[in-house]
């Protein structure tokens, strides 16, 4: 079955646009991509859209459907009303470059400020070996495709600009989180990630976690666990009693501080 | 409540006029956690201050436990240390439960949300024009949050002990059981599993762990305090719910507006 | 310029940048080639149509295939080189084969190195997972999103060296410098959002571009599946080898419309998963070719068995190789037994626990609850084949990637020879780590031991300047839409150049694609430079005609089946044409494409002993 749907897409650049009303004729079992890639087929060629795998998989088309971040992709036209308009504009809290496009460098950018892996040697036969257990919270948190709309909805930079320098953003202390729960890696980023990356910044409002389209638990098992081994390292007075009369966690040895 | 130029339609960003597009009323969540907060506050700031109607034999009320100030008699378990205090002996212990929730996380969540507007609803701008988050005083001292979990595993320990007591009868004779006994009962139950449940907790037991393997015992703890961990805020707001309960049903014995129920 | 780099910073004019490798492409393939360049010491770019970490490698599901022997100790290069060499039909390199099974373990440990998690053993080695036409579980995995694993592990990696990015920036011709002999000199492209040009001047460049999968309707490849590292290879002067073969994935979603094509790993097989038709009949111990019969189940209750003990018994059906099985499910919708929406039903839900699906195939029960509102832990999936990946490509030298033209360098999807007429896989992963590495590495001491470096001549780069505006200069004259074309080029190679092929349909299909030809002349295309997808597209439809053209015409000329290549007209394999490729190259017009038979290299003995008997 298929019926017309009202559209409202912005359009523009860096130099301003607005929302232009547009009539797609769609059918059941699709996305608002295939509304988009329609519209673009046959009303509006030079439409600029982000896509490319249309499974939910590599994050391109992330863009923010009546007001919610959301990707393009995975947004079934079935959750709206056939009669209700579907407003989709670029997400906001990056620069547009043109349409539904973003400039998203800034998340690039806060890659490169982060220590990598750094592993100790290999075994004696040239593998490694870690438990099952002791990589899957890494493995929830590399599920993330970096289609960056918990940055986007992040209310830290998208609603201050100034921040962005001093704050990485859910998406990297979910990196942050994995290294540091790394079973073989040696790096100690604890410092950093409080310092560099603003860790402090976040007030834990759980936006990030509420639109992560890989439904990975953000601010419970990534953020508030980094925010508690800072404290760890800062403010636990157990934790620094314990070192002082010599009763250590030896979990964190072999860790030297980046 | 105009956002700033820093924010969503600021220069370089796609010139959209309203602070959201959402259509949904992304409002009803915040506005439902301000009134009923606001409400809990008034109650239980009136009930603090009070300094009265907190004790009917053999229930004492969460407020007031452990009652270690001016108390009436049969209310202090643990002696009466600050007995010179001249204020209310509610206001002795309160700091505790109050800091371990206003430090909560999901509690943060909550109240930054709902009071502060930041933000208000996610994809919502939020009104302030500077914002530093948890970096500056006062509002780094919420990393003192495991502080007060230790402080509020204690409490627990204590409002258990005062169920124990629960299960004597007026004349403190072992063996009987009321309404009181049931709701103070059912709190600490609650109260446990928000306390269980924390953030903290779940990071002590074992979530501050590189090597879950070899750690098999706190791995367990851990994966049970995880499960918990995923309904802490509705645990916190059971408690909130059953702790002020308990208080009102204990205030309403104690002024005689009503008699305790009793099953045996 | 440092890196992650998204646009141009020159304001006007013709940006230029010049460095000593540049990877065209940045999946799997190109990301570790270029690792391996810039560690040898090589001034390297990455150039790619999207953003860094979005290319077609995070598709892929199931896993990396490499004999580290971690689950069968068996299990070792010579197992896994026997393995490819028959699943490919014996038309592969088999120096390629070699190579592959040999430096895959290695390759994969390495991503352990940067930072990847794969799935665990019990004794905390890396878990491997049994697939179609591989004799041991060999496939290094991380739930069903290996490829996703993979592209984030290289990507990281690249970041850390500080290799530069061009996100975003389409390559559309290849710069030759003629002055003695013919040898690459640069690469000419345009930003995608804001249009401007760019100049790379580099001896080496190498091609890791991927598919064609875009060129036909059903597909479960994306947009920037078009062919472009084949196309630019042939006006460049190089030749394609083996493009007759592609594959189609037995399992590709059909219903919804909007998702039809769309990927169903095959993990969900070799997870246990079996495939039915509309009356229930567990269709594929009626397909066993007599080719695979020995080491094939003919039981059920053997097939099942197979799960658990695989020492003593065969293996199920439903991982015979990929063409056997697309061809099969094939057969039976078009005798009439097929599901509602026209595939036929792949059934795990009765057959493991909800636990267990959900555990080791964590994207495909989201991808269908979120897509089809089926819960493949309940209720079976509907699925059918899907064009998947191309056999064909560059003809490369085995060790060093090099093609025909000097400095020129081709890996992954777009080179050709590894996979012989069909690929097993997972060994899609495993040939991007190997050969990228090799490629980068041979790229980088091309490059180094350079007296002289090649010239970007000024007139070539007006002419690709002009070649690249031209869709623009059609306004006056231009009626046709490139998305139309697209469309109908997409649906002329599904009906005449698919999974059955016939010489009639693909006679009909090369007049068809020369009418396609003559209408993307007279292209009409809307607004302006900056981020234009309509012009993307039209730029990118050259080459989706050039690849696809090549694929008909050889197809046509190869009168077998064999692997990724059925001719209703020619059922069976033909012994003649196994020892032969059919190349690939360039016509004196520029246009179109000309058609040469060539011997397959010679498998030194000692390596075909691995043969004897089967």
């Amino acid at each position: 079955m298929s019926y017309d749907l009202t559209l409202r897409v912005w359009r523009g650049d860096a130099d301003g646009g607005e929302l232009g009303d547009y009539t797609v004729e769609v059918s059941d079992g699709e996305v608002v991509l295939d509304a988009i890639h329609r519209l673009q087929a046959t009303q509006a060629g030079d439409l600029a859209v982000r896509w490319n795998c249309k499974a939910g998989k590599c994050g391109s088309c992330s863009a923010e459907i009546n007001g919610r971040p959301r990707l393009l992709c995975m947004t079934r036209l079935s959750d709206f009303d056939p009669s209700e308009t579907i407003t989709v504009t670029p997400m906001r809290s990056f620069p547009v470059i043109r349409d539904l496009v973003t400039d998203v460098s800034f998340n690039y950018e806060k890659a490169r400020e982060l220590p990598s892996f750094a592993p100790g040697p290999r075994d004696d036969d040239g593998k490694r070996r870690m438990m099952q257990v002791d990589v899957e919270r890494g493995q929830e948190f590399r599920k993330c495709i970096e289609c960056f709309l918990c940055q986007n909805t992040c209310h830290v930079v998208r609603d201050h600009e100034e921040n962005k320098p001093a704050f990485a953003g859910p998406r990297f202390f979910l990196r942050y989180a994995e290294l540091d729960m790394h079973p073989l890696d040696t790096h100690d980023r604890r410092e950093l990630a409080q310092g560099a990356a603003g860790l402090g910044m976040c007030n834990i409002t759980k936006c990030c976690t509420e639109v992560c389209p890989e439904g990975i638990r953000i601010t419970d098992n990534a953020i508030i666990p980094m925010k508690e081994r800072v404290v760890d390292r800062k403010f636990d007075p157990l934790v620094w009693l314990g070192n002082r009369i010599g009763i250590r966690s030896k979990d964190d040895e072999g860790r030297t501080e980046v | 409540m105009a956002s700033t130029d820093a924010g969503v339609t600021g220069p370089t960003r796609a010139r959209i006029e309203e602070r959201t597009l959402r259509q949904d009323r992304w409002w009803l969540s915040p506005l439902a956690t301000f009134v009923v907060f606001t409400a809990f506050v008034v109650y239980a700031t009136v009930r603090a201050f009070m300094g009265r109607d907190y004790y009917a034999s053999p229930y004492l009320s969460p407020f007031y436990s452990p009652c270690l100030g001016d108390c009436v008699e049969g209310a202090s378990d643990f002696g009466q240390p600050f007995q010179a205090f001249p204020l209310s002996a509610a206001l002795i212990i309160l700091v505790f439960p109050l800091g371990f929730r206003m430090t909560c996380y999901y509690y943060r969540k909550a109240y930054y949300r709902a009071f502060w507007l930041s933000p208000p609803a996610c994809g919502v701008a939020e009104p302030h024009s500077a914002y530093s988050g948890e970096t500056r005083f006062p509002l780094i001292l919420q990393n003192a949050h495991r502080w007060f979990w230790y402080a509020a595993v204690v409490v627990g320990l204590i409002l258990s002990f005062d169920v124990v007591l629960a299960f004597r009868n007026e004349d403190k004779e072992w063996g009987h059981m009321g309404l009181g006994t049931l709701l103070m009962l059912v709190n600490v139950i609650l109260i446990w599993l928000y306390t269980l449940s924390c953030h903290s907790c779940r990071h002590a037991v074992g979530g501050r762990l590189r090597h879950f393997s070899k750690h098999p015992v706190r791995y367990r703890l851990w994966t049970w305090v995880s499960r918990l961990n995923v309904h802490h805020g509705r645990y916190a707001w059971y408690s909130l719910f059953s702790v002020a309960l308990v208080d009102l049903y204990i205030y309403l014995l104690a002024i005689g507006a009503i008699d305790d129920v009793r099953f045996f | 310029m440092t890196g992650n780099e998204m646009s141009g910073s020159e304001t006007g004019g013709m940006e230029r940048h010049t460095y000593d490798v540049v990877v065209v492409g940045a999946g799997g393939a190109g990301l570790r080639a270029a690792i391996a360049a810039h560690e040898a010491g090589s001034r390297t770019a990455i150039v790619c149509k999207s953003l860094l970490g979005k290319a077609h490698t995070v598709m892929a599901e199931g896993g990396i295939a490499a004999a580290m022997g971690n689950r069968w100790p068996e299990d070792n290069w010579e197992v896994h080189f026997r393995d490819t060499m028959r699943g490919g039909k014996m038309l592969n390199n088999w120096r390629m084969a070699q190579l592959h099974a040999q430096e895959a373990p290695e390759r994969v440990q390495e991503l352990e190195d940067w930072g990847a998690l794969f799935d665990r053993t019990d004794d905390g080695l890396i878990s491997q997972r049994d697939f179609g036409g591989h004799r041991y579980a060999r496939l290094a995995h991380v739930g069903d999103r290996t490829g996703l694993e993979m592209i984030r592990t290289l990507q990281q990696r690249a970041v850390a060296l500080g290799i530069d990015v061009f996100m975003e920036c389409t390559v559309t011709d290849l710069m030759l410098d003629t002055s003695d002999g013919s040898r690459i000199s640069g690469a000419f492209g345009y930003w995608r959002e804001t249009g401007r040009f760019v100049v790379f001047e580099a001896p080496s460049v190498i091609l890791a571009t991927g598919g064609i999968g875009k060129s036909f309707k059903v597909t479960s490849n994306s947009w920037e599946y078009t062919g472009d590292g084949h196309a630019l290879a042939l006006r460049a002067g190089a030749s394609l080898i083996n493009m007759e073969f592609v594959q189609f994935h037995p399992t590709g979603m059909v219903w919804p419309p909007s998702v039809k094509g769309l990927l169903v790993t095959e993990s969900v097989r070799g997870d246990g998963g079996i495939l039915r038709n509309s009356e229930g009949k567990r269709f594929m111990f009626d397909y066993i070719p007599e080719f695979f019969r020995a080491e094939t189940a003919d039981t059920e209750e053997e097939a099942d068995r197979w799960y658990d003990d695989k020492a003593n018994n065969r293996r199920p059906p439903e991982l015979l190789p990929r063409d056997e099985v697309a061809r099969a499910i094939n057969s039976e919708i078009k005798a009439g037994r097929g599901s509602p929406h026209g595939g036929i039903f792949l059934d795990i839900a009765s057959r493991r626990t909800p636990e267990f699906i959900r555990k080791r195939l964590p994207s495909m029960y989201h991808q269908f609850k979120e897509l089809a509102d089926v819960d493949i832990t309940a209720e079976p999936m509907e699925i059918g084949p899907t064009c998947h990946y191309v056999m064909g490509g560059v003809e490369v030298d085995a060790d060093t990637e090099l093609s025909g033209v000097e400095g020129l360098y081709a890996v992954g999807e777009c080179s050709g020879g590894m996979h012989g007429s069909n690929r097993l896989g997972g060994n899609s992963l495993s040939d991007l780590l190997v050969f990228g590495r090799r490629a980068g590495e041979s790229a980088a001491s091309y490059a180094a031991g350079l007296g002289a470096r090649p010239q970007v001549a000024d007139a070539d780069v007006t002419a690709a300047a002009t070649s690249a505006l031209a869709p623009f200069e059609g306004s006056a004259s231009g009626t046709e839409n490139p998305y139309t074309i697209q469309q109908d080029l997409q649906q002329t190679m599904n009906d005449l150049v698919g999974i059955i092929r016939t010489g009639p349909e693909l006679e009909a299909s090369l007049a068809e694609i020369d009418r396609l030809k003559e209408r993307a002349r007279h292209l009409l295309v809307e607004g302006h430079r900056q981020y234009n997808p309509g012009w993307h597209l039209a730029l990118d439809l050259r080459s989706m005609l050039l690849v696809s053209e090549c694929i008909a015409k050889a197809a046509l000329e190869r009168q077998e089946s064999r692997g990724g290549h059925t001719r209703d007209d020619f059922p069976g394999p033909d012994p003649e044409w196994g020892s032969r490729n059919l190349v690939l190259r360039l016509d004196a017009g520029g246009e179109g494409v000309e058609l040469a038979h060539q011997p397959l290299p010679a498998m030194p003995d000692d390596l075909k002993t691995y043969f004897e008997g089967s």
